[in-house]
């Protein structure tokens, strides 16, 4: 089966379970080639899992996942490896690697996957540390950084390899407003400078909505709305408009499920 | 609290059955991907010198300590036992036989686990909740070849090299305390020793079990940090799994190594 060209990722009729819960049941999702695309929803909806899917590690129960024409859940072990080298993921802790300085992060996907010589590897390093702000802190360690730097030297490390797709998992969750800035400009810049294509899943509405030049709104396992941030802004369906507007209470209630709040006051012990 | 039905027994004992199945499934899985095909040990060398550092180097301090002190010990008990049988000049041939034979094996893979094997299973588990290995993952790096093979090579290698070394040691410990304080003869130490100390029978069976263990030990160990609940509390109890399963594995199955190897039946 072959695929759009103008996506580059397709989700068809992907169904995920978490033991008898079903995370994710028969949802479609394409994302555009070169735009950002944002991927929002509640806490706890599953965006992280999607994320997960569309990096093959997850598999899904049924559907496909074709990632740059190729259904990723049918490829072996070793075909998975090297088709995830044309993606690139921004974790919500940064995941660097605590043994090694920030050059050496950044170097490492060029050590593991290219013969270049120690010269090319230094220049395309401090590049990609230049491009997020932070050529002057190559030699210090992970722990000498701030949460906003290591997610920064996180997405130097994400795009060393030039990669097609950019993924980021939650990326302004527990910033400072300066930090976020940063990102937010960041993710825009290098998706038009790169022309890569970009995921971005996150609960942050303002910010996400202001980079996206797509959104797709996931809950109760499917996908409850999609357009853009204006569209989905201006939507009659009651569940978007209580996520984009930020209601405590509607369609998603403000209660967890529980007996009756007097009958449990005054009930028996 | 309810009481459960027999069915409920039955359903909660079958239940735990198949878990133990499915883990067992996942360990030899886990440890095929990681010792066999593409990516393996070959391309990755450094890493195998920088954990038989990690692993084993960082172990010796214990582990001659350990062998010292229990060379020691032995020489003085059975010099005190022996001695009433006017065989004090055995001393050396029993403790050479008790190090090669069980202690050496025995005690140093116990140490291991202590040592080494919980420090795997933590770094591991660390690695696993800082989403390090889902990072390598999508950098297009397999972890179970890049994390997990050096590591159990370097466990592989360490543990027989770490309990000859015991056992070297232990023996010049209870020389020590033998020959130096207790005033046993030294020729008789040594050359009673010499002529009772099979090369195959002792010397290689003792290499044997120690392989063994290190086998057992280092896979418990980092399947434990791979396979654990990316938590703090998740790494704490595949710790604990790690030092408790490894320890009665090696008991276990010295066991059945000297029923083997020594058992006349």
């Amino acid at each position: 089966m072959s695929v759009d060209n103008a996506y580059a990722v397709e989700l068809k009729g992907v169904t995920f379970k978490r033991g008898s819960r079903s995370i994710f049941n028969n949802v479609d999702i394409r994302i555009p080639r070169g735009k950002v695309t944002g991927i929002m929803g509640p806490s706890g909806c599953g965006k992280t899992t999607l994320l997960r899917l569309i990096g093959a590690q997850l598999r899904p129960a049924s559907g496909e996942v074709w990632v740059a024409g190729q259904n990723l859940p049918t490829l072996s072990r070793s075909d998975l490896f090297d088709a995830r080298k044309q993606m690139g993921v921004l974790f919500q802790s940064g995941a660097l690697f605590t043994d090694l300085d920030v050059f050496e992060n950044v170097a490492f996907p060029l050590r593991v996957h290219t013969q270049l010589s120690d010269e090319m590897i230094r220049d395309i390093v401090l590049m990609k540390l230049q491009a997020v702000g932070l050529r002057g802190a190559f030699e210090l360690m992970p722990d000498e950084l701030s949460g906003g730097m290591k997610r920064r030297v996180a997405l130097a490390r994400a795009i060393a390899l030039d990669p097609q797709i950019l993924m980021y998992d939650e990326p302004f969750v527990g910033q400072d407003p300066i930090a976020m800035g940063v990102l937010v400009r960041l993710i825009r810049l290098l998706n038009d400078a790169l022309g890569i294509t970009s995921i971005v899943v996150s609960h942050d509405l303002a910010e996400t909505a202001s980079i996206a030049d797509y959104l797709y709104v996931v809950g109760d396992g499917q996908v409850l709305g999609q357009g853009t941030p204006q569209e989905l802004m201006n939507s009659d369906n009651p569940r978007i408009r209580q996520f984009m507007k930020g209601d405590p209470d509607g369609p998603v209630p403000f209660h967890f499920p529980a007996p009756d709040y007097r009958a449990d006051l005054l009930g028996k012990r | 609290m309810r009481r459960k039905s027999l069915l409920e027994r039955i359903r909660l004992f079958g239940r735990a059955a198949i878990d133990v199945l499915a883990v067992l499934g996942r360990s030899w899985l886990f440890l095929l991907h990681a010792l066999i095909g593409r990516g393996g040990i070959g391309g990755s060398f450094q890493l195998l010198v920088k954990q038989l550092y990690s692993v084993g180097v960082l172990s010796l301090a214990i582990i001659v300590v350990s062998g010292i002190f229990i060379g020691m010990v032995l020489s003085l008990q059975g010099f005190n036992i022996l001695s009433s049988y006017g065989s004090e000049q055995a001393v050396g041939q029993m403790i050479a036989l008790t190090l090669l034979r069980e202690l050496g094996p025995v005690v140093t893979a116990l140490l291991f686990a202590g040592r080494a094997g919980s420090a795997l299973t933590a770094e591991i588990g660390n690695m696993k909740s800082t989403e390090q290995l889902s990072s390598l993952e999508m950098i297009g790096v397999d972890p179970l070849k890049y994390i997990v093979a050096p590591r159990l090579w370097a466990g592989f290698i360490s543990l027989p090299l770490l309990a000859m070394i015991f056992s070297v040691v232990g023996i010049w410990g209870g020389s020590w305390v033998a020959v130096d304080w207790l005033g046993v003869y030294e020729g008789s130490f040594w050359s009673n020793m010499q002529n009772s100390v099979s090369f195959t029978d002792d010397v290689l069976n003792g290499v044997i079990k120690s392989v063994v263990f290190a086998f057992v030990v280092t896979w418990i160990a980092v399947f434990q940090g791979y396979d654990c609940e990316p938590t703090s509390e998740g790494i704490s109890r595949a710790t604990t799994k790690t030092v408790v399963y490894a320890s009665l594995a090696v008991l276990g199955l010295d066991f059945i190594l000297t029923a083997l190897m020594f058992g006349d039946f």
